[in-house]
């Protein structure tokens, strides 16, 4: 079961990385991924959600992976609100019993949220748009 | 029709608010009959949905096309496209 939570606040990937495996011994492998706000030093980066949506979304998504891989459990933290440059943005951690379903499971999170979650994100320049490049990678896990 | 409109994003700044409620008519059917509604002689909703190929929407908080059909009381969100993680 992979938990999906849309929060404002930080998160600290080493006590949710513990929590997931906690008295575990059929998990081998614990991929994390942390994404964090890119810019100059002392700007922020703007993320507005829709609420409900997100919620729903980030659930589909997590489902979906649930479906294709075999995975032990694994979360998925994605953050809104006021962020600063460096600050810590999305978080997607699976496990797995071995190494293979957590890597892809994870890399197959982080493309669909990118196109599927419904965020959009201000920077000191205004909206930042979409990448193409997003929608080929999220297109690779279509078949 | 009673729709509930949520615009996010650019499309919110450009409108300046972030949720209505509208009542259509009956020729109102569609995703794109709604943005013809609004846009019809009303210079910032024209402005907000000038170019709807690079609009996203959502019915009922799932993502549809513009020809999607309309149901009475829907939550339809319009916004460009999202860039998550």
């Amino acid at each position: 079961m992979i938990d999906t939570r849309v929060q404002s606040a930080p998160f600290d990937v080493a006590a949710e990385t513990a929590n997931l495996t906690a008295g575990r011994g059929d998990i081998g492998a614990v991929v994390s991924f942390t994404g964090l706000v890119r810019g100059d030093a002392g700007d922020t980066l703007t993320l507005e959600h829709y609420p409900g949506m997100t919620e729903r979304m980030l659930a589909n998504i997590a489902a979906e992976a649930e479906t294709r891989w075999g995975l032990s459990g694994g979360l998925v933290i994605h953050r809104y609100g006021v962020l600063p440059v460096g600050a810590p943005i999305v978080l997607v951690l699976t496990a797995s019993r071995h190494r293979a379903d957590a890597f892809q499971a994870a890399e197959f999170l982080m493309d669909w949220l990118k196109v599927k979650a419904p965020f959009w994100k201000k920077d000191a320049n205004g909206w930042v748009e979409a990448q193409g490049s997003d929608d080929d990678a999220a297109s690779r896990w279509n078949n | 029709m009673k729709i509930e409109l949520l615009y996010f994003a650019n499309v919110r700044e450009t409108i300046g608010r972030g949720a209505e409620t509208r009542t259509f008519g009956d020729d109102v059917k569609t995703v794109a009959d709604v943005l013809k509604a609004l846009g019809d002689g009303n210079d910032t909703y024209a402005a907000a949905f000038a170019r709807p190929e690079g609009l996203r929407f959502a019915l009922d908080q799932m993502f549809v096309g513009v020809d999607a059909r309309l149901r009475d009381g829907a939550e339809l969100g319009i916004f460009p496209p999202v860039t998550g993680g």
